[in-house]
């Protein structure tokens, strides 16, 4: 059989989805190892969802193929189906139901053994902290606790891959960094390897490595220190007796461009940490503080694309709207 | 905080195995759905009080009234006993189409998703779906049936275990008409419009409030074409066995259903019922299994 456990968890060949004359996703490759945890970055309608879909056999693809769990998703659908957690965007779990209800329905639809649903539910639900809560109704339940029980379900049939749509959107940020808590511990416990998409840059660091969408294109994949040591530059903010007078001096005396604004000086440089002895040595100009902050995944995706996420989001925004089907399939 | 390093981890846990699919994994499934759809029933109290409020008003609020303005015309018989089968077939009915309902409010709230990226063949979850909404039908009717009694329906075993029946097959078929309805549909607004052409004429038309007979020959026709008919006439031909009536009582009150001069035998009456059923739920069954 092909799913041998040393392969990569995650092949993809040129896959591509159309719907109608609109190109959702348009031929990505890429893989993704076992154990690793790979983010799809994007903004909103780049195309990060429907690769999920596609990946979890709930999408058609129109081109191309993809193999998970060393399954071919199109036409091995139930074997992927069985080796993969999801995690959706949106909460499936049901309100009527309790917490255990809603695993123990999952686990009857996985055919997890009768004899391991109990010590198996007691493990993912004690992983998200919700032991104690297992025969309360769902709807009782706050967005987080929501997103925790779907991602307890989506382990409870111990998938080879976990797919995590967008698992902290809507979220506030304390409920967000809990989520990563959580999501961080089961990494440590569980030999899965994790696909999310996410839009959020900072947590795409927590990734190994990540792949960057634009417009339906896999713009480039690497670690996220690498993608950000390419963008090179570091950026420096400083406050100065006299901003004026450090502008024209740096311009003068070390060659660098910068502006004031707002009352700092701002500009950038490669290596930043090592430029500042320099800086304060050759400047000429009393400096009162100094910020030095390494290029962002922000940063990282302006570079790549020529715009930031927000603008990204926007003009994706027009499409979409051009293109109601991408919407209505997206259920 | 960066990602842990890339290995596996020193204790992993126990990984529980999982069962290649198999005809019982799409069984087991059946029974998911179905269980659920129970749970979600006996668990909303309101829901069984409310839905039973329309045919209980229906019954002896209508069926009282009418009763007084018809008269003694039916010759002695109650004319709420006539109507309760009507009655019994509301009951289902608007069971039925409530609980096909929810299977859009499911596609709303996704859990419809984690159904259908189950590992298992998406027939097991609409005929799980299909019999947790007949279940839940027939026993809205079951309750309904108790209340008989009221209008001289006599509690006889046998007469309880053939409208139970009836009811069950009824329900299946109705449930199966509004999850292949759903099944087109996207939004729970558009759903409310589409039953409300199909509902409230499937009730009226099916022989429940009035004898098909001596009818303007526009009528007759329309209500030989409603479904639902079939299933009243064999519910009202079992509870008429078991009251006591003149003769031409009888043949006015439960003329039977006609095609030309043939009357349409019960048999046959359950038979299309079972027929549309089957039909209704293989046409659900071909719209779920569709990737888009």
């Amino acid at each position: 059989m092909a799913a041998g456990g040393a392969g990569p968890s995650v092949v993809v060949r040129q896959l591509e989805k159309r719907y109608g004359t609109v190109a959702a996703v348009r031929g990505i490759s890429l893989e993704v190892a076992a154990g690793e945890t790979f983010g799809l970055l994007g903004p909103n309608g780049a195309g990060k969802t429907t690769t999920i879909g596609m990946l979890c056999t709930l999408v058609r693809p129109s081109a191309g193929s993809a193999e998970v769990a060393g399954f071919d998703v199109v036409r091995q659908r139930d074997q992927v189906r069985r080796r993969i957690g999801l995690v959706f965007q949106d909460p499936t779990v049901d309100d009527y139901l309790t917490a255990a209800e809603n695993l123990r329905f999952h686990a009857e639809l996985y055919g997890v053994p009768a004899a391991e649903v109990g010590p198996r539910m007691r493990q993912v639900l004690e992983l998200v902290d919700l032991w104690e809560r297992r025969d309360s109704v769902v709807r009782e339940f706050s967005g987080g606790m929501k997103r925790r029980l779907e991602i307890a379900r989506g382990l409870l049939h111990s998938p080879r891959v976990l797919f995590l749509d967008e698992p902290t959107v809507g979220l506030d940020p304390q409920t967000r960094a809990h989520i990563w808590a959580y999501i961080n511990e089961l990494r440590r416990r569980e030999a899965v390897t994790i696909v999310m998409t996410t839009h959020y840059m900072d947590e795409a660091e927590y990734c190994h490595r990540i792949g960057i969408m634009d417009g339906g294109s896999l713009v480039v994949v690497d670690t996220p220190a690498a993608l950000k040591a390419a963008v090179g530059a570091d950026r420096v903010e400083l406050r100065t007796a006299d901003n004026a007078q450090a502008v024209r001096a740096l311009a003068e005396r070390l060659g660098i461009a910068a502006v004031a604004q707002e009352g700092l000086v701002h500009f950038q440089v490669p290596g930043g940490a090592t430029f500042i002895p320099r800086l304060f040595a050759e400047l000429g100009v009393e400096i009162l503080s100094v910020s030095v902050a390494r290029p962002s995944l922000d940063d990282v995706f302006m570079s790549h694309t020529g715009r930031t996420i927000r603008e990204a989001e926007a003009s994706a925004g027009d499409r979409l709207r051009a293109a109601p089907m991408i919407r209505a399939h997206r259920r | 905080m960066g990602p842990p390093p890339l290995a596996t981890p020193a204790s992993p846990v126990a990984a529980v195995r999982v069962a290649e699919g198999s005809l019982r994994a799409d069984l087991r499934g059946v029974r998911v759905v179905w269980h659920r759809e129970l749970i979600r029933f006996f668990r909303n109290r309101l829901r069984i009080v409310t839905s039973l409020a329309q045919p209980i008003l229906f019954l002896f609020v209508l069926g009282t009234g009418l009763a007084s303005a018809i008269g003694r015309a039916g010759g002695g018989l109650d004319f709420r006993t006539f109507m309760f089968p009507g009655i019994l077939a509301m009951t289902v009915l608007f069971t039925s189409i409530f609980s096909a309902i929810s299977i859009v409010w499911d596609r709303e709230f996704g859990f419809l998703r984690e159904m259908l990226v189950a590992p298992v063949h998406r027939w097991s979850l609409v005929v799980g779906k299909c019999l947790g909404g007949a279940t839940v039908a027939t026993i809205q009717g079951a309750i309904m049936l108790a209340l008989g009694g009221l209008v001289h329906v006599p509690y006889d075993p046998q007469l309880m275990a053939v409208l139970l029946g009836e009811m069950a097959l009824t329900a299946l078929a109705l449930t199966a008409f509004g999850v292949f309805v759903a099944s087109h549909l996207r939004q729970v607004e558009t759903f409310q419009v589409v039953m409300q052409f199909f509902v409230l004429p499937m009730f009226f038309l099916s022989g429940a409030v009035f004898p098909l007979h001596g009818l303007p020959a526009w009528l007759g026709v329309l209500t030989k074409v409603d479904p639902l008919t079939y299933a009243v006439d064999p519910m009202r031909h079992a509870i008429f066995d078991h009251v006591a009536m003149a003769p031409a009582i009888r043949a006015r009150l439960l003329p039977g259903v006609t095609w030309g001069s043939w009357t349409v035998p019960v048999g046959v009456e359950l038979g299309l019922v079972a027929l549309a059923a089957a039909v209704l739920l293989a046409g659900a069954i071909a719209r779920f299994s569709v990737t888009e």
